[in-house]
C-alpha cells in the first residue's frame, strides 16, 4: 500500500498526457471542418471538438470508456441481439469477443502449463534431455513464433481444424516456454543440502520430486505462468487475425482497422488489456494464498 | 559401463529392444544399415573404454547420416522397415546425446564443441525426421513441405529475402528497437532521480509491460502510414517498458554500503553513476536488451499484418499463406529465425564481454 499513492499519481499523469495529446492529434479534422464552413475556431471549440470527434485519430479517454461501457453493459442488457432479450451473448458486444478469445487463451494456456511442466521435471531428471532439449528451448525463445500464426491456422483449417483449437495451439506454443525454463529454474532451486538431507532418508526420484523439488518450485512456478497467461493471451489475439475477423478480440481489432473505426480498436484494445490484467492478478492472488499455507509467504 | 548405469536402465533397455527390432526387420527387409548401426551401437556399448568412446561415436554418427541419405531414395520408404530405420536413428541420436552430456568435460576449443553437440545433434535428428516423414507419408506440399525443398526454396528466392529482410529487420526492428531503447534508458535515469517517480512508475510499467501491447499495431499503422515508421513505433511501444523496468530496478540494485562509500569520496550524481550504478546495472540493462531484441522481431513482422508496402516478412508471409506457396513461408520464418537468434547471440557476447564479473557468467 506503500505505493498506491506513486502509483495513483502516475496513472493520472498518463491520462493527462493522453488528454493532452489528443489536441495536436485530432486538431487538423476539426480545422478542415470548421475552415469549410467558413468559421473561426476558438480554442475552447477546437477542444471540444477533438474530443468528442466520431473517427478521431487518437479517441480521448473518456470515448473509450463509453466505447467500452455501451459496448458491454448496454449493449448486452438493452441491445437488440443481447443476453436479455436473446438469451445469448450478442455479436456486437466485447463480451462475447473477449469470451472467444479468453477460451482459446486459457485452454492453451493449460495445455501449455501442463506440457512445460512435464517437460521440466524430465529436463532436471535426464542429462540428455537437459544437454540437447535445453538450448533448443531458449532458442526457440528468439525466434519470432507470432509469425508462424497465421500459417499454423490456414494450414489446420486446410486440414479441417477450425475455431477454438488452432488458437489454443498458438497459446500453447507461447505459454510453453516461460514455463519450462521457470519450472527447470525452480526445481534446480534446493540447495545440495537439501537433496543431501533427502540422500540420507533414502528417498527415490518420485519422492525427492514431490517433497523436495515442486514444493520448492513454487514460487518459479507463479511467476513463470504469470509470463505464460500474459503471452497466451497475445497468442490467441493474433491467432485471431488471419481467419478473416470473425469472432475476438483480434478479430476486432482487425476490423476496426479496416473500417477506420479507431474507438473499436482502443475499446478492444482496453479489453484485452483487462483480460490480461484480471488474469495476472488472478494468478497472483493464487500465487499468494498457495505460499501462505506452504509457509512460504515472503 | 559407467555411461549405462548413468543413462538409466529402462532407457538402456528400450533403446536395445528398438535396436534388436530394428535389427530383425532391417535384416529380413531392404535395409541393412540399420544392421550396421546396431552393430556400431553394440560395439560402442559393450568393447570399448570410456576414454575411446569418441571414434566409435564419430563412426555411429556417421552411419546414422549414411542412413539418412539412403533412406531418402526412393525404394526405402513407407515400410515396417522403414519405420524401425526411423526409431534406430532417432534413439541413435538420442544415444549420442547422452553419451556427449555425461562425458567428462574437455577443455578450451574442444570443450565448446562438446557443448555445441548434443543440440546440434538433437535439431540435425529433428530435421531428417522431418524430411523423412513427410516424404515417407507424401504430406502435401500445402500441408508441410519437407526442409530440403524449403532450403531449395531459400536458394532460389535470395533476393526477395534480402528486401523482406531489410525492410523488416533493418528499417522496421532495428531501428525500432534503437529508439525504443535509448528513449527507455534516457527516462529510465531521469525516474531514478525520483523516489516518488520510481515507487510509482515500477508497478505501472510492470503491468504496461504484461500488456498485448502489439494489439497497437493498427493504430500505429494509421497513424504512421504504411511503411517501415509505424513499424518501428510498433516496435518501440512493444520494448520501451521491458527495457524501462530493467534499467529502473538494475539503477537501484546497489547496496547501502557502496552508495555510501561513494559519498565518502564526495562522489557527485555523475561519477556514483558511472563508476557505480550503471556497472551494477548492466545485468538489469542486458536483460532487458535481450528480452527486447526478441520482441522487437515480433512486433516488426506482426504489425505487416495489419497493412504494409508489398515488401517485409510479415506481408510476404501472409500474402504466401493466402496462395498456399508455404515453402515461402517456411523460408521466411527461416530468415526471420537467424536474424532473431544472431540479434539474440550478439547481445549475449556483448553482455559476456561487459558483465564477465557476474555470478552467472561464470564457467560451469
Amino acid at each position: 500500500m506503500r505505493n498506491l499513492v506513486p502509483v495513483l499519481a502516475v496513472s493520472a499523469a498518463l491520462i493527462a498526457i493522453w488528454y493532452a495529446a489528443v489536441i495536436p492529434m485530432n486538431q487538423q479534422w476539426a480545422q478542415d471542418q470548421a475552415r469549410r464552413a467558413g468559421q473561426d475556431l476558438s480554442f475552447i471549440a477546437l477542444v471540444t471538438d477533438t474530443m468528442s470527434q466520431q473517427r478521431p485519430r487518437l479517441p480521448a479517454p473518456h470515448q473509450v470508456a463509453a466505447e467500452l461501457w455501451n459496448s458491454t453493459v448496454v449493449e448486452e442488457l438493452t441491445g437488440r441481439r443481447g443476453i436479455v432479450n436473446t438469451g445469448s451473448l450478442s455479436n456486437r458486444s466485447l463480451v462475447y469477443h473477449g469470451w472467444v478469445t479468453l477460451s482459446a487463451t486459457l485452454l492453451g494456456f493449460a495445455i501449455g502449463s501442463v506440457l512445460g511442466i512435464s517437460l521440466a521435471i524430465g529436463i532436471v531428471h535426464n542429462r540428455a534431455m537437459d544437454a540437447s532439449i535445453m538450448p533448443w528451448a531458449i532458442a526457440s525463445q528468439t525466434i519470432p513464433i507470432l509469425a508462424i500464426a497465421p500459417m499454423i491456422i490456414v494450414v489446420l483449417n486446410a486440414v479441417g481444424i477450425t475455431g477454438l483449437v488452432p488458437k489454443a495451439i498458438i497459446s500453447t506454443y507461447l505459454s510453453f516456454f516461460p514455463v519450462v525454463v521457470g519450472m527447470v529454474k525452480g526445481l534446480r532451486a534446493p540447495d545440495h543440502m537439501q537433496l543431501d538431507l533427502m540422500k540420507t532418508y533414502y528417498a527415490s526420484g518420485p519422492q525427492v520430486l514431490l517433497k523436495l523439488r515442486l514444493p520448492s518450485s513454487m514460487p518459479y512456478l507463479f511467476t513463470s505462468l504469470k509470463v505464460a497467461i500474459a503471452a497466451a493471451l497475445v497468442g490467441a489475439i493474433v491467432a485471431e487475425l488471419p481467419t478473416g475477423a470473425v469472432a475476438g478480440l483480434g478479430a476486432r481489432l482487425l476490423s476496426g482497422s479496416y473500417y477506420g473505426q479507431t474507438v473499436q480498436i482502443w475499446s478492444a484494445l482496453f479489453a484485452a488489456a483487462i483480460l490480461a490484467a484480471s488474469m495476472v492478478a488472478l494468478i497472483s492472488i493464487l500465487q499468494r494464498v498457495t505460499l501462505k499455507r506452504m509457509g512460504m509467504a515472503a | 559401463m559407467r555411461v549405462l548405469q548413468n543413462t538409466g536402465g529402462v532407457q538402456w533397455a528400450g533403446m536395445m529392444l528398438a535396436l534388436l527390432v530394428a535389427v530383425g526387420l532391417g535384416g529380413t527387409g531392404s535395409l541393412p544399415f540399420v544392421a550396421v548401426i546396431a552393430v556400431l551401437a553394440a560395439g560402442l556399448i559393450f568393447l570399448v573404454p570410456l576414454a575411446r568412446m569418441i571414434w566409435l561415436m564419430i563412426a555411429l554418427i556417421a552411419a546414422c547420416l549414411g542412413v539418412a541419405a539412403l533412406s531418402l531414395l526412393p525404394f526405402a520408404q513407407s515400410t515396417l522397415p522403414f519405420w524401425a530405420m526411423i526409431v534406430a536413428v532417432w534413439l541413435g541420436a538420442w544415444f549420442l546425446v547422452a553419451l556427449v552430456a555425461e562425458s567428462p568435460r574437455l577443455s578450451g576449443l574442444a570443450g565448446r564443441g562438446q557443448s555445441l553437440l548434443a543440440p546440434l545433434a538433437f535439431g540435425a535428428t529433428l530435421l531428417w525426421l522431418w524430411e523423412a516423414v513427410v516424404r515417407a507419408l507424401n504430406v502435401p506440399r500445402v500441408i508441410l513441405p519437407a526442409p530440403s525443398l524449403i532450403w531449395d526454396r531459400l536458394i532460389r528466392s535470395t533476393d526477395i529475402l534480402w528486401v523482406d529482410f531489410v525492410q523488416t529487420f533493418v528499417k522496421g526492428a532495428l531501428s525500432g528497437f534503437a529508439i525504443g531503447v535509448g528513449a527507455a534508458f534516457i527516462f529510465a535515469l531521469l525516474v531514478d532521480r525520483s523516489d516518488f517517480l520510481r515507487r510509482g512508475l515500477l508497478p505501472v510499467g510492470n503491468f504496461l509491460a504484461a500488456l498485448p501491447i502489439i494489439g497497437t499495431a493498427p493504430i500505429m499503422v494509421m497513424w504512421f502510414g504504411f511503411d517501415w515508421p509505424s513499424k518501428a513505433a510498433v516496435v518501440v511501444a512493444m520494448v520501451f517498458f521491458p527495457m524501462l523496468v530493467n534499467t529502473v530496478q538494475g539503477l537501484a540494485a546497489t547496496d547501502a554500503m557502496q552508495r555510501d562509500l561513494m559519498r565518502t569520496y564526495n562522489a557527485s550524481w555523475g561519477q556514483a553513476l558511472l563508476k557505480l550504478r550503471l556497472p551494477a546495472a548492466t545485468p538489469f540493462i542486458f536483460n532487458g536488451l535481450k528480452i527486447s531484441s526478441t520482441l522487437a522481431l515480433i512486433g516488426a513482422i506482426v504489425a505487416e499484418f495489419f497493412g504494409s508496402p508489398t515488401r517485409g516478412m510479415g506481408f510476404r508471409i501472409s500474402t504466401e499463406v493466402g496462395r498456399l506457396q508455404l515453402d515461402m513461408v517456411w523460408a521466411e520464418i527461416a530468415v526471420a529465425a537467424l536474424a532473431g537468434s544472431l540479434f539474440y547471440g550478439i547481445l549475449a557476447l556483448a553482455e559476456r564481454g561487459v558483465t564477465f564479473w557476474h555470478p552467472s557468467q561464470r564457467k560451469r
